[in-house]
């Protein structure tokens, strides 16, 4: 058995969720061959190789491959699929875009956000926003899979898989990049932060939500999180989504501010280790979830906490 | 251009599902449903792009049970102009939607087709790219901003990073994310307007799509359930606790 990972990268450096993927590709057996397509991506390709359990590691550059285009990226990778049983990607955006289209193309009906592999055809994945856990088994001959890092441990690096380059599938696509606004930060990238820090609609406006959250994140060397409110009253980027349809975290320590604690929520981030909820309201859900319950005002509360950590 | 919206019918999101006893699955009798929150998205989306006068005709989808007519009835309320149901109990796959889909764009020849980026039931996220795919299609996925620039359409897209914004020759398929608009809530009038509007009714097997499953479940179980914690009086005893816990 072989399987076909795809590495999540900007090129420069390899994203953690690709170790996490390999970890899943390794629960599923055979061998385990990584695929990095990228622009300028050496970088990404020997941080790849290093990845602990990897067979090899294929190379492709190609300038539509700098913004990782699922046009571009099916074309790579289907006709390569008749070299492998499994395709494994990250459920990050990217993975999300791509895998659905290698999945049709080889007419197998795609398994997403695994959390866990029984056995060679059959996984486990939540549901209903995580509300329930589905095992399901694929009849399918090849395997279609994404992967949700927050239920796999990376793989170390300490490997060291041979680098084969491969050809670029000639364009043009009809697809093509235009810009990117990428929100730059020091802070820890929020899924694979240890510690994550969430503002929800009570903070009431963006400078509030800058005011009160990102300096208790950066005491707690925290990434920052937002719930769907408070991101699409704008006091937060897209990116700082927490929940079923956002990002998916599982820190060792998760503190909710102002967050009442929906479904939709929840389901991005109760897989926590700890988690911390600042909330006015008693009995807001979020509490039938939290470790540590601080019921109170959180402009006093998240101030205090801030100063004496 | 005449744009295809397919829109699910599923639990209401206000509910919260309950796993079924026996493990098969969650339970849905007696349980509110409604139109998928990206379905709305999208309708409301292709309506917008009616009142600017880029669209001429929106053809909404359901591939569902005989209830998901209701479903397409809400879409056309919002300003939808007809609708098809591919009528089955089967609960079909993303991938066998996809392909009935793949037939009805051949039939109907839309410029564009909008989905939402997600079944809120089964969160796969997996069918407006499989249309794309099997069309040979471009895609936007998770758009929160869709705009003609000539012959050609900018999505915007949210990603993980950011946003990213991609140009796609047309026909494409573009699925929603959730700052793509506000959908509207369908007026009475439209509402009553919108009991005129045809709906055709057809099956799987008229498009010659086979939908058994690819997955079988082989079983639906709860997750593990998290206890409430405790209550702290103030934020030093929630430091003293945070410390003691190893957490900080
Ligand atoms: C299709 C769909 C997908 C969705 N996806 C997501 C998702 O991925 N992620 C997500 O988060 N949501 C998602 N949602 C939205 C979700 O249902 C909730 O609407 C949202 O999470 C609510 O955000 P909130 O808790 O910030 O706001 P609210 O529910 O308004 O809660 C605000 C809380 O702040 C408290 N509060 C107010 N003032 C103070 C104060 N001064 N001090 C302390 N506490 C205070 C209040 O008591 C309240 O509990 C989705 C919804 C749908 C329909
Ligand atoms: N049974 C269906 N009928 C109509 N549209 C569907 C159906 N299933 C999925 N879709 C469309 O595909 C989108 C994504 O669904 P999914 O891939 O199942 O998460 C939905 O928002 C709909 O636009």
């Amino acid at each position: 058995m072989a399987v076909l990972v795809l590495a999540e990268h900007n090129n420069a450096a390899l994203n953690d969720a690709t170790a996490k993927t390999v970890a899943a590709a390794q629960a599923f057996g055979g061998d385990i061959d990584v695929l990095v397509a990228g622009h300028n991506a050496k970088a990404a390709a020997d941080a790849a190789a290093k990845l602990a359990g990897v067979r090899k590691v294929i190379h492709v550059e190609g300038e539509a491959f700098s913004h990782a285009l699922a046009e571009a990226v099916e074309a790579l990778v289907v006709p390569m699929m008749s070299g492998y049983d499994a395709f494994f990607a990250p459920a990050t955006t990217t993975g999300k875009n791509v895998a659905p289209r290698i999945a049709a193309k080889l007419d197998v009906m795609q398994i997403s956000e695994i959390t866990k592999v029984i056995d060679a055809s059959t996984f486990e994945r939540p549901i209903y926003a995580g509300n329930a856990i589905a095992t399901v088994k694929s009849a399918d001959a090849k395997k279609v899979v994404t992967v949700r890092g927050t239920a796999f441990q990376a793989v170390a690096s300490t490997g060291s898989a041979s680098v084969e380059t491969a050809a670029a599938p000639a364009g043009p696509f009809k697809a093509t990049f235009v810009s990117e606004e990428l929100q730059k930060s020091d802070r820890p990238e929020l899924a694979s932060a240890k510690r994550v820090v969430s503002g929800g609609r009570a903070l009431a406006s963006a400078e509030q939500f800058n005011q009160y959250i990102l300096p208790l994140a950066d005491k707690l060397g925290a990434g920052v999180g937002a719930s769907r409110a408070a991101v699409d009253a704008g006091y937060a980027p897209n990116d700082f989504q927490v929940g079923q349809t956002g990002k998916v975290v599982a820190p060792e320590l998760y503190i909710a501010i102002g967050i009442s604690g929906a479904i939709q929520h929840l389901a991005g981030m109760k897989d926590s280790k700890i988690i911390v909820a600042i909330n006015k309201d008693e009995e807001a859900p979020i509490f039938q979830i939290a470790d540590f319950a601080l019921v109170g005002d959180l402009f006093k509360i998240v101030p205090e906490l801030t100063s004496k950590l | 251009m005449k744009v295809l919206v397919p829109v699910k019918r599923v639990i209401d999101p206000n509910v919260r599902p309950r796993v079924k006893a026996d493990g098969t699955g969650v339970d849905l009798a007696n349980i509110k449903m409604a139109m998928n929150p990206f379905c709305e998205i999208a309708v409301e989306e292709a309506v917008r792009m009616k009142e600017k006068g880029v669209v001429t005709e929106i053809v909404l989808v359901s591939v569902g049970p005989a209830q998901a007519q209701e479903t397409i009835r809400i879409g056309l309320a919002m300003g939808g102009d007809r609708g098809i149901l591919v009528q089955t109990d089967v609960a079909v796959e993303p991938l066998a939607v996809a392909k009935i889909l793949a037939k009805i764009v051949e039939a109907e020849q839309p410029g564009l087709v909008i989905t939402g980026k997600q079944a809120i039931d089964d969160d796969a996220n997996q069918t407006g790219q499989m249309l794309a795919a099997l069309l040979d299609w471009p895609q936007g996925s998770f758009a929160s901003a869709v705009a003609m620039d000539g012959d050609k359409l900018k999505v915007t897209r949210e990603v993980d990073g950011g946003l990213q914004t991609v140009s796609l020759s047309l026909p494409a398929v573009v699925t929603t994310d959730l700052r793509l608009n506000e959908p509207r809530y369908a007026s009475l009038p439209n509402i009553m307007k919108a009991k005129k509007k045809v709906i055709d009714t057809k099956s799987p097997a008229d498009y010659g799509v086979d939908v058994t499953p690819r997955l079988s479940v082989v079983k639906v179980a709860e997750p593990k359930k998290r206890e409430a914690g405790e209550k702290v009086a103030d934020v030093d005893t929630l430091i003293a606790k945070l410390k003691s816990a190893g957490a900080i």
